[in-house]
């Protein structure tokens, strides 16, 4: 995907862009490890207002759209449920194990939720991601960009909904999408996919009726993490499971 | 004196105007709508959470179901963000199938967009034309995949197979006279690019057939002109894109600002509304239909002159053919492993974006290296615009809601995903 005019050298005003979206953004914003042609930042969730607010209006970054604002939990990060490391004992369709890492064990305080902005700006056809870690795992509170971005209103709330994450300042925080006097985040990884309730209707009550869910959760396919030389030029940083 | 109070009214889920689950709760003075407070997610199915579960191409037909109206372009944007992270594109010639297969997708999105708008504010006939040319096109997804609508045609490194070379026909039945299905089989006799081609040529006389019901008539007028206004300023702000950005006056397509494919290598124009109206963002679609079916001819040429590989030459990500796969023992590891554990894509993330029929449809993916995707997040176009719904009919009549609601063109499969 080409984001810049073909005339300049790409690599340059990709290079440029940084410069200029690390300065306003200030103090504390790192640039993080991006695809080439991609561009994306980490701001500290104290400051995220403060710098949403100068990506929109510097006049050489104009992100006056908020694309997308996505959570994020990063619970279970990097945990596999397959030893790839040696032989193994058990079939593949068999070999969950969960034993390889405790849950949670590897998020530090503060690095479980975070919030995604995609920004796009139509004016000079560029595109940033912007990322937040909410300061508490267990109270994830980030504020509200509605006041910048009004697209952000749904987004937030649907964030909300689905992984807990509250907004300050957000004027109207319900829940989106999930059903009425639903319990729970259900995308948070620690919700099983197959939910806590399931509802049927009831011949003899004569209504609805929620019930624990019957079926158990289990794991089709386990998820494996490869060590592929093909896509790690430096080969020391392999992830736990190898 | 009498107190005087709203009234506060529930619309849908089952309405026929709601096109699909819509509940809205409006609150009206007399007839004017004062707050639409849509309810949502009836339709939510938790895909994003469903893909975590599964191996990344196992989820590529989930995609199909999220705009079912525009299923190939959903995967597109899926497909592509896989490869961005691993690091692969398609052949061309597959580069060409898949803008040829997209434009066809916008093809069928606005004509159900058209018809079922139409049929919302008054207009029946119309209806029933766009589905006549709908379903010639559901017959080439059909040929092409083997499904009508979910095609899950498109796969990471190309598309799943190449053009037929011949277009099914329709078989004789008792069921009708041999003279109808005669007439049914006359445009079938070659290959599905000659069945595409002639559905080109025919296709514009096809729109001036909608043009002469709809643009210059005076119910239609009056049910869009000046409905649902936004300025451009405003449709940036609420997160706008497609026709309903083109339609508010801003000239931006991800085709023509952000090529992926081979969108570079066609000709065509996009078009761009003035009053940002419900009545010239009709325009911009009818035009759109024009557009796209140049595409469509364009690509129906190149792909006839430039046979070639549909899919990348990847052991790592593409199964062996199953010749192979029974006389050598690699292929047979590598199909197995495949279809069992996936392939592994690395650790990063990306967003991927594609112009769908609707909007700006993005995939932002976050892998960690395992062969599940780690967060699916699908930035859904009409999501955005159905959020501006209380903006966009405050101050107008309840009928008017119906209009706003059409010309937003709001699936719910991709709303509530």
């Amino acid at each position: 995907m080409t984001q810049d005019s073909p005339d300049a050298p790409q690599a340059d005003r990709r290079a440029a862009l940084a410069e200029t979206v690390l300065r306003v953004l200030g103090e504390g914003a790192v640039k993080l490890d991006s695809r080439p042609g991609e561009l994306a930042c980490e701001v500290p969730a104290a400051r995220l207002l403060e710098a949403a607010a100068a990506l929109r209006d510097d006049p050489a970054l104009k992100f006056e759209m908020c694309m997308d604002v996505c959570g994020v939990d990063y619970l279970e990060y990097g945990r596999a449920e397959w030893k790839t490391a040696d032989a193994t004992s058990s079939g593949f369709s068999r070999g969950v194990s969960d034993d390889l890492l405790p849950a949670g064990s590897s998020v530090p305080p503060g690095r479980r939720f975070a919030v995604v902005y995609n920004l796009l700006s139509v004016s000079l056809n560029r595109r940033l991601r912007l990322r937040v870690y909410c300061p508490d795992n267990g109270q994830p509170v980030v504020d509200s960009v509605t006041r910048i971005w009004a697209s952000a209103d749904w987004f937030e709330r649907e964030a909300f909904d689905l992984f807990g994450i509250m907004f300050r300042g957000h004027p109207d925080l319900r829940r989106l999408l999930t059903d009425y006097g639903f319990i729970g985040h259900p995308f948070r990884k620690d919700f099983p996919l197959s939910g806590n309730v399931e509802v049927r209707y009831d011949p003899e009550k004569g209504r609805v009726v929620y019930e624990p869910v019957s079926i158990e959760p289990r794991v089709l396919v386990p998820k494996v993490i490869r060590h592929d030389n093909r896509y790690d030029p430096q080969l020391t940083d392999a992830s736990p499971n190898g | 004196m009498a107190e005087i109070r709203n009234f506060t009214m529930n619309f849908g889920p089952q309405h026929p105007a709601a096109h699909g689950v819509l509940r809205l709760v409006l609150e009206m003075d007399g007839e004017v709508i004062q707050k639409a407070d849509p309810h949502v997610g009836l339709l939510h199915r938790g895909t994003e959470k469903l893909a975590e579960s599964k191996v990344y191409n196992q989820s590529i037909g989930y995609m199909d179901r999220l705009d079912y109206v525009s299923m190939m372009c959903n995967e597109h944007a899926y497909v592509m963000a896989i490869e961005n992270l691993l690091g692969i594109s398609a052949p061309i010639r597959a580069q060409y199938i898949r803008v040829m297969f997209d434009e066809i997708t916008r093809i069928l999105n606005h004509l159900m967009w058209l018809g079922a708008h139409g049929l919302d504010i008054g207009a029946m006939t119309v209806f029933l034309y766009c589905f006549r040319e709908r379903e010639d096109l559901m017959d080439c997804y059909e040929a092409v995949s083997g499904t009508r609508m979910h095609a899950t045609y498109y796969r990471p490194g190309g598309v799943y197979r190449d053009l037929p070379d011949s277009m099914p026909k329709y078989q004789y039945t008792k069921w009708r006279s041999n003279k109808d299905v005669d007439r049914l089989n006359e445009r079938r006799g070659g290959s599905m690019l000659d069945f595409i081609e002639d559905f080109t040529r025919r296709f514009p006389g096809c729109v001036d057939e909608y043009e002469t019901l709809l643009t210059d008539n005076r119910i239609w007028k009056q049910r869009t002109v000046n409905i649902g206004v936004v300025s451009p300023e405003r449709a940036m702000q609420l997160g706008f894109s497609g026709p309903m950005l083109r339609g508010s006056g801003v000239e931006w397509d991800l085709r023509k600002k952000q090529p992926y494919e081979a969108y570079e290598l066609v000709d065509f124009d996009v078009p761009v509304g003035v009053n940002g109206d419900c009545y010239d963002r009709y325009l911009v679609r009818i035009e759109e239909l024009r557009q796209s079916n140049r595409i469509v001819a364009q690509c129906v040429d190149w792909l006839r002159r430039n046979p070639g590989p549909v899919m990348i030459d990847d052991r790592k990500v593409r199964p062996p053919r199953r010749e192979q796969m029974k006389g050598d023992m690699e292929s047979l590891i590598h199909h197995f492993k495949l279809m069992t554990e996936g392939y592994c894509v690395p650790e990063g993330e990306t967003y991927a974006a594609v112009e769908a029929p609707k909007g700006e449809l993005g995939v932002y993916l976050v892998s960690d290296g395992a062969n599940k995707p780690y967060r699916l997040k699908v930035r859904a176009p009409g999501f955005a615009h159905l959020a501006s719904l209380n903006e966009m009919v405050q101050g107008h009549m309840l009928a008017d809601v119906v209009a706003v609601i059409g010309t937003q063109d709001i699936v719910f499969g991709e709303i509530d995903r």
